[in-house]
């Protein structure tokens, strides 16, 4: 017995042993925990610490005068905390919304499947008057609250197409870029694209304690960051310009593109039917898209820079200058105006190259370009042709035609100056001769120019032999011009060649029975060309190319009117109107004015006789 | 009178008392982190407020405890038993539902639980039961006795239900092991933990069978083990004297469908009575995958709360996880995700430290006794203090499942710090006329 109780007393260790073994276990698990790893503090900073990005201001965009264009504007994005929120009669909230009931919900069910704690977009960009509306109602839904953020806004509405959209990243973005999160918005076309990252700033951040249901109890200061704004933007577009060719193309197919010879900054850059960029901001965002997006006139569908329309008459300059630098003609050569071989128009018999110019004598550019293509010496017929086209798409290139002039404008396509292999391509090698191909003489057949093209083709005359690839950027954040803008191109043709064709483009508008005559202004020498581009069974489109003035050229342009018929009664008054309200700022032409303001489809042939 | 008043100052065991006072403070200071309302403790209206009311109350009750004669608890130990015995009875009638347990009586805005003092009560019964002359451990009418008087306020706990209290009075064992109860049943009882793990381990997952298809992995399990035990008791059989063989058989066959049949019972237990959440929150602690994301929040939460601390932690009422309430119940069966997040490793350890060194200290003055009722009680109030420590801070530590039971002296509530208070008072009473006890 005695033994026993000694061994009983034994049983006191056995126990002090076990406490102590817990004791150690949970010391040994606490320092695994504690110390050994970060995992566990990581886990508590995701719970805890809620970072909030704070957005820069994004530049601004002004045109060259400093006038605003797009400027950053509030918007409201409705957030929902599912946990909070709990359950609510979705039929009532969703009339409060204005949404379909089932959309709430799966946008509810969408909301909690991100994080049921977290606060997550339920409908976003509500307009100042929608947001309004709904504060009357917020405080029912626990749920529910607005984050303001900045959206961008078009003053005027002006060149949208250009300009571009903002808007949210998608997941290409997301995960092309790691500065970007979701719900980040971003340049997704145009200028606000290309100039995303000067644009954006730099974003600043601000640490949060959030408690369990998300409020936000605490700050930590230690490794907040400010945001930096993004720099401001100066197009080189006059917003006053811009607006009126707006205005004047309304209602109408189109395009004008200004330049100003001097630097090659773009004046004014419109693609009719032109929109107003604000319609894509919002909650009316997809419905506007779709609209635009299935409109026939494909108002998306930028035409200053990506339509291709055959160059026309206004080609023949080109031809001419190619020319007389070869001196394959000199300005006094005369042809006879064969209509045999080639239509022609108008009451004329044998022209210089300033007349064949005004008349748009097709015999004369026929019998030009055959004269270049035939100047090598080769017996075969084919080599020869081979060999002038050649030298001839080399010299046309030079003019940008068949580039994408730099490249400085979103979007431009380069159009088409066919060569020897093209043609090889299409009819075989040793299958065609100059009078295969004669049709682009006369600036049709296989040539594809876009309106860009052409204004830069109107600055070249201007400049008498050279331009500066076109761009629509002045100063970023004032640095200055980015670099590569500005690039000088000489096209190798010598100044004083320039001479009879600005004769001729003057005379365009000048002389009585010119085709641009319905463009003259009193008071300003200018040069002009009319084209009339043909468009299958359809009305031709209407196209003029200009500078002014002609001494000191202070504006280059091209106007495009798709469908509307002759240059000289469409293209050539608008284009009028706006050389005289660019060099003067008032418009005189009041009945021109009028005329251009209230046509609209069809183009009332009655009316545009009027003057 | 006053030199009697000196005497019990003199023996008093000052140790216990500053580690439980000691034990009280700190626990005081992280409650009113916890709760976040260190600026509303002085008027007494919030939760912080409340505790010190009833530290207040307790630190009146010790001094009453201290000033009774140990003889007084001794003799009222039936009373105390049987009283506690009825009000648990009563609570299980007129008792308040909080949280799908019918446990306590509520008196205003304080609310009573019965099964803290039921500990106490408990404790004083088995220690005069077992220490009265002519009840030797040996014989079986003792041993049944015990289980009686243990299971009686046991069963009725487990009615409310209240599985935390429960599984504090299986530490009890610990008490009747030094009285003389078998080691073997300490044994049996780990070898039952392991095997229960394994049924539910095994049994969450499926197997394909021949002939049968796919079905729960459960039945596998139970081939396996039912084939694999007769192998090794057919061995261990074939491996002792001749003589010992008949001991063996009759042992190892009890084990063997014991255990089996302990198996069974697990797995039925797992599938047709605990609900749902309460099976996902066993295999949360099984680390079987949970397909719900909530099942396991607690014990996350929980653990990040502690492990965020590093080292030194983020100091007094700076923890975010516990202030901004990302710990669940977490000024009471969760308060030591306070210490952690707070004080780090460092005030962990030693918070883990003084409760390991309070057991222990009451393990010795167990020892030291010459009554051997006061020392059955000094097991008692160890055995109790360690189950809760183990399983609380197992528990917050993601080593034990979640079951709701107070850190002693550390939780908030107040009828768990008076049944702690009435716990350690007699004890200390006990003690202090532990030389006026005569063999």
């Amino acid at each position: 017995m005695e033994l026993k109780s000694r061994d009983l007393e034994g049983r006191q260790k056995i126990l002090g042993a076990m406490v102590l073994g817990v004791g150690l276990i949970f010391i040994l698990r606490l320092f695994a925990m504690q110390v050994t790893t970060s995992h566990w503090k990581n886990k508590a900073e995701r719970l805890t610490e809620e970072q909030e990005t704070l957005q820069p201001a994004r530049g601004l965009c002004l045109d060259r005068h400093g006038e605003l264009m797009v400027t950053n504007a509030p918007s409201y994005d409705l957030m929902v905390v599912p946990r909070l929120l709990g359950e609510v009669d979705t039929t009532s909230l969703a009339g409060i919304l204005n949404l379909d009931p089932d959309e709430l919900v799966t946008r509810l069910n969408k909301a909690s499947r991100y994080s049921r704690y977290k606060a997550s977009p339920l409908v976003r960009q509500l307009s100042s008057r929608e947001y309004a509306q709904l504060s009357l109602e917020l405080w029912k839904y626990p749920g529910l609250s607005i984050r303001t953020r900045s959206v961008r806004q078009n003053v005027q509405g002006l060149a949208s197409q250009i300009i571009g959209e903002y808007r949210e990243a998608d997941r290409e973005d997301l995960n092309r870029d790691d500065r970007y999160q979701l719900g980040d918005y971003l340049g997704k076309s145009g200028l606000e694209a290309r100039f995303e990252h000067q644009l954006r700033g730099t974003p600043g951040v601000r640490h949060h304690l959030v408690d369990v249901r998300n409020n936000v109890r605490n700050t930590l200061t230690e490794l907040d960051s400010m945001p930096v704004p993004g720099s401001d933007l100066t197009l080189t577009l006059d917003a006053q310009l811009q607006a009126y060719a707006e205005a004047l193309l309304e209602g109408k197919r189109g395009a004008v593109v200004a330049l100003e010879p001097s630097t090659g900054e773009v004046l004014a850059f419109v693609s009719a039917p032109s929109y107003n960029g604000n319609l894509l901001t919002g909650t009316g965002r997809g419905q506007a898209y779709d609209s635009l997006a299935s409109h026939p006139w494909k108002p998306l569908y930028n035409r200053a820079v990506r339509g291709t329309y055959r160059p026309g008459s206004i080609f023949k300059m080109v031809q001419g200058l190619v020319a007389l630098e070869a001196g394959i003609i000199s300005p006094r050569t005369t042809i006879v105006c064969n209509r045999d071989i080639i239509g022609c128009h108008g009451a004329h018999t044998s022209d210089d190259l300033k007349h064949a110019v005004v008349h748009s004598c097709n015999p004369y550019f026929y019998e030009v370009m055959r004269r270049m293509l035939s100047q090598h010496d080769e017996q075969d017929k084919f080599d020869n042709a081979r060999l002038g086209m050649g030298w001839w798409t080399d010299r046309i290139k030079r003019f940008g035609f068949g580039t994408d002039l730099g490249g400085n404008l979103p979007g431009t396509r380069s159009g088409l100056v066919p060569d020897s292999s093209y043609y090889d391509n299409i009819y075989g090698r040793r299958h065609w001769t100059f009078r295969t191909i004669y049709s682009i003489s006369i600036g049709e057949g296989e040539l594809l120019t876009t309106p860009l093209h052409m204004a830069n083709l109107a600055a070249i005359v201007a400049n008498r032999g050279w331009y500066i690839e076109p761009h629509l950027v002045r100063d970023v954040g004032g640095r200055g011009k980015p670099e590569g803008l500005g690039q000088r191109r000489e096209v190798g043709i010598s100044p004083e060649h320039f001479e009879p064709i600005q004769d001729a483009m003057q005379a365009v508008i000048d002389d009585p029975t010119g085709t641009g005559r319905r463009a003259k202004l009193a008071g300003i020498a200018y040069c002009g060309k009319t084209g009339t581009v043909q468009d299958g069974s359809r009305a031709d489109h209407s196209v003029f190319m200009a500078f002014a003035p002609r001494d000191n050229p202070q504006i280059a342009l091209c106007v495009y009117v798709e469908n509307a018929g002759a240059g000289g009664e469409w293209a050539a008054p608008i284009a009028s109107l706006l050389i005289e309200r660019y060099l003067t700022g008032t418009v005189s032409q009041e009945m021109r004015e009028r005329r251009i303001l209230g046509a609209t489809y069809p183009l009332d042939p009655q009316f545009a006789q009027l003057p | 009178m006053s030199a009697r008043n000196l005497r019990l100052t003199a023996q008093l065991d000052w140790t216990t008392l500053g580690l439980v006072l000691l034990l009280v403070m700190l626990g005081w200071l992280n409650v009113v982190s916890a709760t976040a309302e260190a600026e509303v403790v002085w008027d007494l209206t919030g939760k912080a407020g409340k505790q010190l009311i009833w530290m207040a109350v307790c630190a009146v009750l010790l001094v009453g405890l201290l000033a009774v004669e140990g003889e007084f608890f001794i003799r009222t130990s039936v009373i105390h038993y049987v009283l506690v015995l009825l009000l648990l009875m009563a609570v299980l009638v007129v008792g308040k539902k909080v949280g799908g347990a019918r446990s306590w009586f509520g008196v205003g805005s304080f609310g009573i639980q019965p099964s803290e003092f039921a500990k106490t009560a408990t404790a004083l019964m088995i220690s005069w039961f077992l220490s009265r002359d002519g009840r030797p451990w040996h014989t079986l009418a003792t041993r049944l006795q015990s289980l009686i008087i243990l299971g009686l306020p046991a069963g009725l706990i487990l009615l409310q239900p209240d599985a935390g209290t429960v599984l504090v009075f299986g530490g009890f064992v610990f008490v009747l092991y030094r009285e003389g109860l078998s080691g073997n049943v300490l044994l049996v009882g780990v070898g039952l933990l392991v095997v229960g793990v394994l049924t539910v381990l095994i049994g969450a997952g499926t197997s394909d069978y021949p002939w049968l298809g796919e079905a729960s992995g459960y039945w596998w399990f139970l081939m396996a083990f039912a084939s694999l035990g007769t192998l090794v008791l057919w061995l261990v059989h074939e491996a002792t004297l001749p003589r010992n063989r008949k001991r063996i058989r009759r042992w190892g066959t009890a084990l063997l469908v014991g255990g089996l049949a302990f198996s069974a019972g697990i797995h039925w237990g797992m599938e047709q009575v605990l609900q749902r959440h309460q099976r996902e929150r066993i295999h949360v602690l099984l680390g079987i995958d949970v397909d719900n994301p909530d099942a396991d929040y607690n014990i996350r939460h929980a653990k990040a709360a502690i492990g965020s601390g590093g080292l030194v932690g983020k100091g007094w009422a700076s923890g975010p996880m516990t202030a901004y309430g990302f710990v669940p119940e977490q000024e009471t069966d969760f308060i030591f995700c306070t210490v952690g997040e707070e004080w780090g490793f460092l005030g962990s350890a030693l918070v883990v430290g003084l409760f390991v060194l309070l057991i222990l200290r009451v393990l010795v003055l167990a020892e030291r006794q010459r009554s051997q009722f006061t020392r059955i009680y000094a097991y008692a109030v160890a055995s109790i203090m360690f189950m809760h420590f183990m399983v609380n801070i197992g528990m917050v530590l993601g080593l034990a499942p979640v079951i709701g039971i107070p850190l002693p002296f550390f939780s908030y509530g107040g009828s768990s710090l008076m049944g702690f208070t009435l716990l350690f008072g007699i004890l200390l009473r006990l003690d202090a006329e532990r030389f006026s006890v005569l063999r």
